[in-house]
């Protein structure tokens, strides 16, 4: 009985003792679940959202205080993850599927003036001052801060345009088969 | 499971290997099977793409307004897996555009357009190599100078898969020419009128593979194929044979094949290359001939225009370019309107999106099908009968896929093998139910294709960004710091001019000391000097701002680059 009643008190005071030291040891700073949100994000502080930059959105995205949809660049699959990463349930039907958009620039309404691409986050547009600019698309979010920025307004945002490297087919609809089959006739 | 039985009655003696599932759709070949390959001349425009193969589009070194000569190349290859493109035939290059590819999106792409002048006047063709002295490297490195990719559909560039002896112990080359697409009639007719020609690329590709057995597998309802090339391969000096494997769709597909001709099964999402062996088209190894023995390039291929729209179906030898339309018009035409007009075969063609589209390098057929030769009803429920699951090759449960893709759980179609899919398209044609199985998982398949796209360039743009806010941060610290260094200048700049007038009012007042005290000579030298001595040591700090010059200018690196 005795030697129970030791045993037992001494493993609770050395465990405690355990305990608080790694309490004080391992401290976390910050908030760990903000910096993971915060890697999955685009990164790219575009402040669509309405956020200043990422992390804030991050921040708010932690503390619930912003759904897990509010980020337009990263659309429904960024939206999943979160839900997933956040064990919470998102409400993707009102998202709907986001094409992707990105940055055109219309040749014959710009003038050169290089605020465009001081403003691009990605570094997505060339050119140079007087020099007509161009956006390049594997690098351009859709972010919109080129077409705000725009003095002529010769920057429209448009969906991602097509090319064989990103398209497919599409899903194929219940009713009439639309692809092709070969009648079913079989070989003797 | 596998079953293995042997199968002497085919393959002429070899053990065979039975593979799971598979159909035998009519294969209509009679109606082009005894049409020999005839040539059809240059049709009056070219457009040939310059991406006919997987992998980086080709990069052109023509000119609008050049005049090119057949065989000369119009692009080259841009980076490991690519294919040069050559002119089909002499002319003049009329323009370098964006133009509908002959691809079920029909979207444009880069297309040189060359108006033939029907002179058919050559470039100057490399020598012709033997394959019996070339390194295996000069011969992948021809067949990349001549552009061939897998003419069987798949359009790999062919050079790199001549050099996989370098990565991988190989055993055996395997030519496929078991042609299981109905209708397709093209390699069987290469087989039998160029018989000599293809064994002769057949050992061009075992010597740059160094593979120590050749295994040609032509399905059983080819006989006079598999006559012809039973005795074309005889004389080759590597060990080679003719095997006859039974006539079952899809046996063309590689890794079904390399299965039933040795009973190893290809791991998934692997190569065969990994087992040991690699697997050449039929058609590839007639390229890789003519570009050995006469440094020609793929320039044209044998097509078979076929299905009982065509008025006169035929194998043609087309030039690469060439637009449908004129294909079409060679062998007399339409009769009807198609139901469907495909490239390729029936069961894995794609639909063609124009009659301007041109032939490329990957297209074995043209098909015109009447609606009485294509299945158009109504998609019914699923009645869970498996007859997909019994006829799938892969052995895999195309219902249970189609299921979770119709509700977009890609992920638990892929958990369930939707990768290892080949899309032979069985399963859609024996769904009693007329469900668009084969079609479903092509959508998913390339829908995952673009998410882990639009991830990678996420992560792109990710990493641009944040390169970008280093850099600004590294300027606005540049700038920060030649703005302190300014105003020290300029400090130092003020400090120096008060020290000068301080100096001009002391030698002034110096002088006008000398001149009043004339009459005391003494003293006045003395102080005057002393002026001039403080004004000496007062030019000694003047050096301290041509100094912070100089620091200025080797900080300017960084002036430069906030400039940038």
């Amino acid at each position: 009985m005795l030697a129970a009643v030791a045993t037992m008190t001494a493993m609770g005071l050395s465990l405690g003792a355990l305990l608080g030291l790694a309490a004080r040891r391992l401290k976390v700073e910050g908030d760990p679940i903000a910096d993971e949100i915060e890697a999955i994000m685009p990164g790219t502080n575009c402040g669509q959202c309405g956020f200043p930059g990422c992390r804030a959105a991050a921040e708010a995205v932690a503390a619930a205080a912003a759904p897990v949809t509010l980020c337009p660049p990263g659309g429904r699959m960024l939206a999943s993850e979160l839900a997933e990463l956040l064990g919470v349930e998102a409400d993707l039907s009102e998202m709907g599927e986001t094409t992707p958009m990105v940055a055109f620039i219309f040749e014959d309404q710009c003038t050169g003036c290089t605020k465009c691409f001081k403003r691009c986050p990605t570094d997505a547009i060339i050119g140079a001052s007087r020099q007509i600019h161009t956006v390049i698309n594997d690098a351009c979010t859709g972010c919109d801060a080129c077409a705000a920025a725009c003095p002529t307004q010769a920057i429209v945002i448009r969906p991602r345009p097509d090319t064989l490297q990103n398209w497919h087919w599409p899903k194929p609809a219940d009713g009439l088969d639309a692809a092709a089959a070969p009648a079913r006739e079989v070989a003797a | 499971m596998t079953k293995f039985f042997p199968l002497k009655a085919f393959s002429g003696g070899a053990k065979l290997f039975s593979i799971k599932g598979g159909v035998h759709p009519k294969d209509f070949k009679a109606l082009s099977a005894e049409c020999a390959i005839e040539r059809m001349p240059a049709p009056s425009l070219l457009r040939v793409p310059l991406q006919q193969h997987i992998g980086a589009e080709a990069e052109p070194i023509v000119k609008q307004g050049d005049d090119v000569a057949k065989g000369q190349p119009i692009a080259v290859g841009r980076g490991a897996v690519s294919a040069a493109v050559h002119a089909p035939t002499s002319g003049k290059v009329i323009a370098i555009g964006r133009f509908v590819a002959p691809h079920p999106s029909g979207l444009p792409v880069a297309t040189i357009s060359i108006r033939p002048d029907g002179e058919e006047r050559w470039a100057e063709l490399p020598p012709p190599l033997d394959p019996e002295t070339a390194a295996p490297s000069e011969i992948a490195a021809r067949v990349a100078a001549s552009g061939v990719v897998g003419m069987g559909g798949a359009t790999f560039p062919s050079a790199v898969k001549l050099n996989l002896g370098k990565r991988f112990t190989l055993e055996t080359l395997v030519i496929n020419a078991a042609e299981c697409e109905p209708y397709l009639t093209c390699d069987d007719r290469l087989l039998r009128e160029r018989s000599e020609a293809v064994a002769d690329g057949v050992f061009c590709i075992a010597k740059a593979l160094g593979v120590s057995s050749i295994i040609v597998a032509i399905e059983a309802n080819k006989p006079k194929a598999i006559e012809a090339m039973t005795n074309a391969v005889a004389g080759l000096a590597i060990e080679a044979r003719v095997a006859t494997v039974p006539t079952r769709y899809p046996m063309g597909s590689e890794k079904h094949l390399v299965q039933t001709l040795t009973g190893r099964e290809t791991p998934a999402r692997a190569l065969t290359a990994d087992i040991g062996i690699v697997v050449h088209n039929a058609a590839t190894a007639h390229a890789v001939h003519r570009a050995m023995r006469y440094g020609e390039p793929l320039i044209s291929r044998v097509v078979t225009v076929s299905g009982k729209a065509v008025r006169r179906p035929a194998n043609v030898e087309t030039l690469i370019g060439t637009p449908i339309t004129d294909l079409l018009d060679h062998c007399g035409g339409l009769s009807e309107e198609p139901q469907r007009l495909l490239l390729g075969g029936p069961m894995m063609g794609q639909p063609a999106p124009s009659l301007r589209a041109p032939i490329v390098k990957g297209v074995n057929g043209v098909l015109g099908l009447t609606a009485a030769e294509c299945r158009r009803a109504e998609s019914m429920p699923c009645i869970r009968c498996a007859s997909c699951v019994s006829v799938c090759p892969c052995g895999l449960t195309p219902l249970e896929l189609h299921a979770r893709i119709k509700n977009e759980e890609l992920d638990g179609a892929v958990e369930i093998g939707l990768l290892d899919c080949v899309a032979c398209g069985s399963c859609s044609f024996v769904c009693p139910s007329n469900i668009p199985l084969v079609q479903s998982f092509n959508y998913a398949k390339g829908k995952l294709t673009q998410q882990q796209r639009t991830k990678h360039q996420q992560e792109e743009t990710k990493r641009l960004a944040q390169q970008r806010e280093e850099r600004m941060a590294r300027i606005a610290a540049a700038k920060k710091e030649a703005m302190a260094k300014r105003k020290a200048e300029q400090a130092a700049k003020k400090k120096a001019k008060e020290q000068k007038a301080k100096e001009a009012a002391a030698l002034k007042a110096a002088q006008e000391e000398a001149q009043s005290g004339a009459q005391e000579p003494a003293p006045g030298a003395a102080s005057a000097g002393a002026a001039a001595a403080a004004a000496r040591e007062a030019t000694a700090p003047n050096e301290n701002p041509a100094q912070k010059r100089d620091a200025a200018a080797k900080a300017a690196p960084d002036k430069t680059e906030a400039a940038q």
